[in-house]
């Protein structure tokens, strides 16, 4: 296995306040990993250092052994680093499709090709029957899974997902769960912040665990909630797997 | 495609009208078919691009400089003057959006910057001589013999002009609406951070979109010159045509291919007639307070504008339960 995006050392502080401190952690090409930790504990700060909309105060980000940290969102997204927002920003007057196609003139300036790589990006999140809806028509699940494809539109070799599943119903979640599963099978590595535990659990193969901005416990999820660690600072002393 | 016949049919009875109205008529639909095409460049910029400028009044007036001066002091065909004309307006824009953009200046403020530099502009033409300081500069009295080369005719010629700059701009407006750079810019509208996470590189296609939008302003600055036959530095870079440029677009629907057109044929002519009314009447100002009654109206009661209003109504005859439907069923819930 190689790692794909390598952070080493990553801190960040706002005025006295320390978000992320000293993390450090690896991701390996082709597999789902979960940062995850209470509300507060710096996994969006992580997350947008890793994207380019926030400079490290101090440390690095390695993407396929180049250094990318401080490197602004746009060039990051070109170098193969898609992003969603945790709040969903679907583009209005445009149509499902046109939203989806966004992401592909980071590679092409043909409207054609990023038409059919829309198409493409619809499809593998199961939006490909709603391509002609206006967003505002959407249900939320349909619009996180939009987000998603506007994402994978840019072609990425990594895709960040900010709390994909938040606020669905358990059914709506597992068929998220299904379609992030069939696009690491597809190659694409994956990191997600999330907060439900369940999802965590069912679809990473590694989990990142954040406390007040720094890094307490790294492993597969049978490991992690078996932590003491992360059992008294996050999961609580009645979580059982 | 049934848009395009649409369009075309509204295109035939405007030829229509140049051959046969009469010469009033003629040259206020001048003015109206320029102010639609002026609007179209601010369209482009705000509707489109994201970018507010209430000072295109600068590149306007550029446009028209470069062509009354080139033309006036030395004779030089207006067509180099129109090409010249949009290469500075089209660098002054890019390089005011650069410096604003580098410095994070943005959105409102932007707009403000617009206003000063527009302000500066004509303050500084104002007072130089060689472009004829606050006496303006004018264009020979036309002999009515159309002359192509010189860009100079009577007004039914000079209306033709007004038309075929109208058209360009609607069908430019489409082609760029269409085509990658309408996607990204409209990414760019809605949401900059969101637009940039997807790879669109915004500051260089912020830049680029005030670029487009000013050197298309300076081109219709430069034909507004020519059919006035004379420039002023207070009216052609004022505030006030800063104003009359956004009226169109506002009116008719911002964003939009054909509201700039559909603004400025309902606003336009109702600003002449109310102030021919309000002579008449021995009432000064009627005209600004009826423009003034009529935009808060069109504000309040079409915020999209009147063009989106028309194309609801022609979609709703043409299929009612297509577009009634979600909105009954919104009702519902």
């Amino acid at each position: 296995m190689t790692a794909l995006l390598e952070v080493k050392n990553l801190s960040r502080s706002f005025g006295g306040l320390v978000a992320v401190k000293d993390v450090n952690f690896t991701l390996e090409a082709g597999r789902i990993t979960a940062l995850i930790g209470p509300n507060g504990a710096g996994k969006t700060t992580c997350f947008n250092l890793v994207a380019g909309s926030l400079n490290p105060t101090s440390g690095q980000v390695f993407f396929e052994g180049r250094q990318i940290d401080g490197t602004p969102p746009e060039i990051v997204c070109r170098m193969g680093i898609a992003r969603t927002f945790q709040i969903v920003r679907p583009m209005r007057d445009m149509s499902v499709l046109e939203n989806a196609m966004v992401g592909a003139f980071s590679w092409t300036k043909s409207v054609r090709e990023a038409k059919s790589k829309a198409y493409e990006s619809l499809e593998s999140v199961g939006l490909a029957g709603k391509a002609n809806a206006r967003t505002d028509q959407l249900t939320l699940p349909d619009r996180k899974m939009l987000e998603t494809a506007k994402a994978l539109s840019t072609r990425p070799r990594l895709l960040l997902l900010d709390e994909v599943m938040a606020g669905l119903r358990p059914t709506e979640a597992a068929g998220v769960v299904r379609v992030l599963q069939t696009l690491a099978e597809g190659g694409l590595t994956i990191l997600l912040v999330e907060h439900v535990m369940r999802i965590v659990m069912e679809v990473a193969s590694n989990v990142v665990v954040l406390h007040h901005g720094a890094k307490i416990a790294e492993g597969s999820p049978a490991e992690v909630v078996a932590d003491q660690k992360v059992l008294d600072s996050y999961l609580g002393a009645g979580f059982h797997a | 495609m049934k848009r395009w016949l649409a369009g075309a049919m509204v295109f035939i009875v405007l030829t229509l009208v140049g051959l046969f109205a009469d010469p009033y008529f003629i040259s206020l639909m001048t003015i109206v078919l320029l102010f639609a095409f002026l609007g179209q460049s601010w369209n482009l910029m705000l509707g489109i691009g994201g970018q507010l400028s209430i000072g295109h009044a600068l590149f306007v007036g550029l446009g028209a400089y470069s062509v009354g001066v080139l033309y006036v002091k030395f004779g030089i065909s207006p067509w180099i003057g129109l090409s010249l004309g949009m290469i500075i307006a089209g660098s002054v824009g890019a390089i005011l959006a650069w410096l604003s953009f580098r410095f994070e200046v943005r959105g409102i403020y932007f707009a403000l910057l617009t206003i000063a530099a527009a302000e500066f502009a004509r303050i500084m033409f104002g007072g130089w001589e060689f472009v004829g300081a606050m006496q303006g500069l004018f264009f020979p009295a036309p002999t009515g013999a159309i002359e192509f080369s010189m860009l100079r005719g009577g007004a039914g010629f000079y209306y033709f002009v007004a038309l075929a700059l109208a058209a360009l701009g609607i069908i430019g407006t489409e082609l760029i609406s269409r085509s990658y750079l309408g996607y990204v810019w409209r990414a760019m509208r809605d949401d900059e951070p969101a637009a940039r996470a997807l790879g669109v590189r915004t500051f260089r296609h912020k830049i680029l979109v005030i670029s487009v939008s000013a050197a298309a302003a300076a081109a219709g600055g430069g034909i507004l010159g020519l059919v006035q036959g004379a420039i002023f530095p207070d009216s052609i870079m004022g505030m006030g045509l800063s104003v009359d440029v956004l009226i169109g677009p506002v009116v008719g629907g911002l964003g939009t291919t054909f509201g700039p057109l559909i603004g400025s044929l309902a606003a336009i002519p109702l600003n002449h007639l109310m102030s021919a009314i309000g002579d008449s009447l021995r009432i000064p100002g009627l005209n600004n307070i009826t423009y003034g009654i009529v935009l808060i109206l069109v504000v309040w009661l079409l915020p999209d504008g009147i063009w989106p209003a028309i194309a609801r109504l022609c979609k709703a005859i043409q299929a009612p339960s297509r577009v009634w439907l979600p909105h009954l069923r919104k009702a519902e819930e």
